[in-house]
């Protein structure tokens, strides 16, 4: 192969462009300084799709065959062949940004249907459609804080248990807008809410916490803690995921001013940590959303139809005074993520949720009976997972069961934790003896 | 070519919502106590046959790269290779990121193949891979630069960026907490160096630099524009959108830029679907590689490891970014090696310069590269568009640069041959000689007629449960 397979001229054809357009050869068109040509090597050879797909798959074949008990903020739910399917369907998958509505009307309601299923979810009014995960999702939801909230305040409060990504790159996201974060201390797996009070001042923006938390609880204190920040005039941000608002408590009616976290539970398989940030809040921010928003208007017929909308907020008009620099997003995840909900139905939904609970609860239980561990390691409510204790040395408890064919995280010196949903339940039996034997 | 778009219609609506064709309340009855859990979820329940429906009229109601020539100006819209979309899907694509590296030796060896080939086709030291898409690659690359900046004692505020470049660098630069100094263009829609002398200084962090610019145009000054950025202290950073346009015959670190993203999504053949996800690695030279967001991966021992680069920024995105997209790219990369990369700069450079001499637009500045800026002059280049896709062909971007007025950024790609551009040449034509009534009523073609977007804006109805009382408006 001397050119690329997706550049479809025949040499005739680009011998009769190069003459209409007046010159000999390719290389003339190239207004490209000497001293600044590239006249080397790249050093890399093309392949045959046969041949590179065989080196491929050998080379991911190195990835060893483990049954993954992980969590932590990124879940790995079965996906229905009908998302995998139809979601690959070219008109969708080579789209762009609906820049041009009339002809992209598909992409578009699909996308206000996955808004829309948030602000069933979320009970709040508005929902954009897409962040990248959850983490960049929390960070722009801090920076809206630090814009709606008109005192001087500049202090982001943080759950001591947050997920040290989501942590990293919230200090990037605040840095830039003179915002810093502090943390709050957790009691039993849960908000020390009385610390809380203590640590919200007038100089806060923002209030955040978690339900499910990084360690699998369900905060019982969040209508206290909504409370809270309302009385410091604080937003209060709750960070969830899209499963699990099919079952707990609805965001708005906890007095949430913005729900981030990750809607990839639903829609992508286990993808190295690829992510669909969710983002929804009340209506009086609208103007200070990030990203893209699709509204509904009608053509000239007078017939319903859709449009990406309030477009002034973003940065191919604001520039530098956007809500967010935001363009390409996670548009393709959100649309695969709203099949799955569809494909789901209610009764699907809630059913899955309530699995999250059940499972969690039933493994943890097993788990406990193992002589040296104790699980849960909280007395909460748990949702997919937990925390475990082992009296011997995590580590090397976690290294033993990885030998055995299982994937769990140490998150202490005794601490492992432990994510179970439908996907891998049918190895818990094989996963409890091999706790049984590590310890 | 004519072109109908596929249109289903009942009612007032075309494809119905999911929400009209059914809702159902389930109630929430949990072993939780009540007060953890909801009382109800209201979401549609259908029968997969009716899914499958929805969905693929949805598709068909939907223009893609396999659909036709869609040649947005700076976008890149490439055709996107089954054979990637087959390798993203193996199963063994699939690990959770808390696998211990180990364990993924098959992954990370991936990532480590991708930053290579990346630091080879931009002359650049080091890759992250993290940033998942092209703004989360300016933005990490300004992080970068204030890092390297802070570490050295000299806290500067300003980033200088060309009045025609991507609104994400200002928004990007501004995240950062920078002061963004815009840089007007020369006569010849280029830097112009006297400009430059004059806003570069002991506050310049960095000059942030499409190259090819957005009008397609080489900078062709750029060692000058370098030298004027480094002697002034600052840093230059390659915006890669334009990247496309050298693949293999110039490279980013040759010219001294010192930090840049790469629109893998765009240069690389994966799939922009619909606005996500890209990913947008950035690369660094090597005094700039100790900043770079941790984790990265190494080699070690015949395997692979990840470290934290010393003074690292930290973190961009919460895991590792869009693993699925590039190793996508890994594979188009993969596939076409040196030689396919530099035909496909070749291909997209001649379907450039061979569809603006079929257009009957004037074409101000030049030469180009992989896109033109045409005008239409005293046209209104939106209505052009729009008359556009009743053509079978995606419109160009409109007004944008603004440096040309009612702007038509072309950039057909590799992907056409001489007969599709002709058809996107034809189909230009055609709506420059239309009157503007016609225009005015166009699109009729295609899935909806003319939208009203300024009625959207004013009446935000952003979910179904804003459109609850529609059919009282509709008899009113």
């Amino acid at each position: 192969m001397t050119g690329s397979p997706y550049a479809p001229h025949t040499a005739a054809e680009t011998d009769a462009m190069l003459d209409a357009v007046g010159v000999d050869s390719e290389d003339e068109l190239f207004d490209i300084p000497e001293a600044v040509t590239f006249d080397g090597s790249l050093g890399f050879d093309s392949k045959s799709e046969a041949r590179l797909r065989r080196e491929i798959e050998a080379t991911l074949a190195r990835n060893d065959d483990l049954v993954e008990f992980l969590g932590r903020g990124h879940y790995d739910h079965y996906v229905p062949s009908l998302v995998s399917d139809l979601s690959r369907r070219s008109e969708f998958l080579t789209s762009y940004t609906q820049y041009q509505p009339e002809i992209t009307q598909g992409f578009l309601q699909v996308l206000f249907e996955y808004q829309s299923f948030l602000v069933e979810l979320t009970g709040l009014p508005v929902a954009n459609c897409s962040m990248y995960d959850a983490a960049t999702a929390l960070g722009e939801a801090a920076r809206l804080a630090g814009r709606v909230r008109e005192t001087s305040g500049s202090t982001v409060l943080v759950p001591d248990h947050l997920h040290e990504g989501k942590a990293g790159v919230l200090d990037n996201y605040v840095a830039g807008a003179d915002l810093t974060v502090e943390r709050y201390p957790m009691d039993d797996g849960a908000v020390d809410v009385e610390a809380v009070e203590r640590a919200v001042g007038d100089d806060t923006v923002m209030l955040y916490a978690e339900s499910p938390t990084l360690r699998g609880v369900i905060e019982p204190s969040l209508a206290r803690l909504g409370a809270v920040a309302d009385d410091h005039d604080a937003l209060f941000c709750l960070g969830t995921d899209i499963v699990a608002l099919a079952l707990l408590e609805e965001p708005a009616a906890v007095g949430a001013d913005v729900v981030v976290g990750a809607a990839d539970a639903l829609g992508l398989p286990t993808s190295y940590g690829m992510g669909l940030g969710l983002f929804a809040t009340r209506e009086s921010f609208l103007r200070q959303v990030p990203g893209r928003l699709v509204g509904a208007s009608e053509d000239a017929a007078g017939t319903r139809a859709f449009t990406l909308t309030l477009q002034t907020r973003e940065q191919h008009i604001r520039k530098e005074r956007a809500t967010s620099n935001i363009c390409t997003n996670q548009a393709w995840v959100a649309l695969r993520t709203a099949m799955h909900v569809a494909s789901l139905g209610a009764d699907g939904m809630v059913d899955l949720a309530e699995r999250c609970v059940t499972n969690a609860r039933d493994l943890a239980e097993r788990l406990d009976e193992v002589v040296g561990v104790q699980a849960p390691v909280y007395d909460r409510h748990h949702f997919r997972e937990f925390v475990v204790h082992t009296d011997q040395p995590a580590e090397a408890v976690a290294s033993d069961i990885e030998a055995d064919g299982f994937a769990v995280h140490t998150v202490g010196e005794h601490r492992l934790q432990v994510c179970v949903t439908e996907t891998n339940e049918r190895h818990a039996d094989a996963l409890v003896a091999a706790f049984e034997e590590a310890v | 070519m004519r072109y109908d778009q596929a249109r289903y219609s009942t009612d007032g609506v075309y494809e119905p919502l999911l929400s009209e064709k059914d809702e159902t309340a389930v109630e929430v009855d949990s072993e939780l106590p009540d007060d953890l859990t909801r009382d109800s979820v209201t979401l549609p329940s259908l029968s997969e046959p009716e899914l499958a429906r929805h969905y693929t009229r949805l598709s068909q109601m939907n223009y893609g790269v396999e659909t036709g020539p869609y040649p947005l100006g700076s976008c890149t819209m490439k055709y996107n290779p089954s054979f990637t979309e087959d390798v993203a899907a193996l199963p063994s694509g699939g690990v959770h990121p808390d696998r211990s590296p180990e364990s993924v030796q098959g992954t990370l060896a991936v990532l480590h193949g991708l930053q290579e080939f990346l630091a080879e086709i931009g002359g650049m030291d080091a890759v992250t891979l993290q940033p998942p898409a092209g703004a989360a690659g300016e933005f990490t690359g300004i992080l970068v630069a204030k890092a390297y900046h802070e570490a050295n004692g000299d806290e500067r505020s300003e980033v200088i960026v060309p009045a025609s470049a991507h609104g994400t660098n200002f928004a990007s630069a501004a995240m950062a907490g920078y002061e963004v100094v815009e840089l007007p263009s020369g006569d010849d829609g280029r830097v112009d160096l006297d400009a430059l002398a004059a806003a570069v200084g002991d506050e310049t962090a960095a000059l942030m630099l499409t190259n090819p610019n957005t009008l397609g145009l080489f900078e062709r000054d750029i060692v000058e524009i370098a030298e004027t950025v480094h002697d002034a202290g600052g840093l230059l950073y390659y915006d890669g959108a334009n990247l496309n346009a050298l693949l293999g015959r110039a490279r980013p670190g040759d010219m001294g830029f010192d930090i840049m993203h790469y629109n893998v999504h765009k240069t690389f053949a994966t799939p922009h679907g619909g606005g996500g996800p890209g990913a947008g690695p950035v690369g660094v030279v090597s005094d700039l590689a100790e900043y770079l967001p941790r984790p990265q991966v190494r080699e070690s021992d015949g395997g692979y490891e990840l470290f934290d680069p010393e003074r690292s920024i930290g973190k961009v995105h919460g895991y590792a970014g869009n693993w699925l997209v590039l190793l996508k790219a890994y594979a188009y990369i993969a596939r076409l090696g040196d030689a396919g990369l530099r035909d496909a700069s070749a291909k997209a450079v001649l379907n450039a310069n061979y569809l603006a001499s079929r257009i009957d637009l004037d074409v101000p500045y030049g030469p180009f590269h992989h896109e033109f800026a045409a005008t239409a002059g005293d046209r209104d280049a939106a209505e052009l568009a729009k008359g556009m896709l009743d053509h079978g062909v995606h419109p160009p971007t409109t007004k944008w640069p603004e440096l040309v007025p009612e702007a038509m950024l072309t950039e057909p790609t590799e992907v056409e041959n001489r007969s599709s551009l002709d058809d996107l040449a034809a189909a230009f034509n055609s709506v420059v000689t239309a009157d503007e009534e016609t225009l005015a009523d166009a699109p009729t073609r295609t899935a909806a007629g003319r939208i009203d977007q300024v009625g959207a804006a004013r009446n935000p109805r952003l979910s179904w449960h804003a459109l609850d009382g529609d059919d009282a408006d509709d008899t009113a």
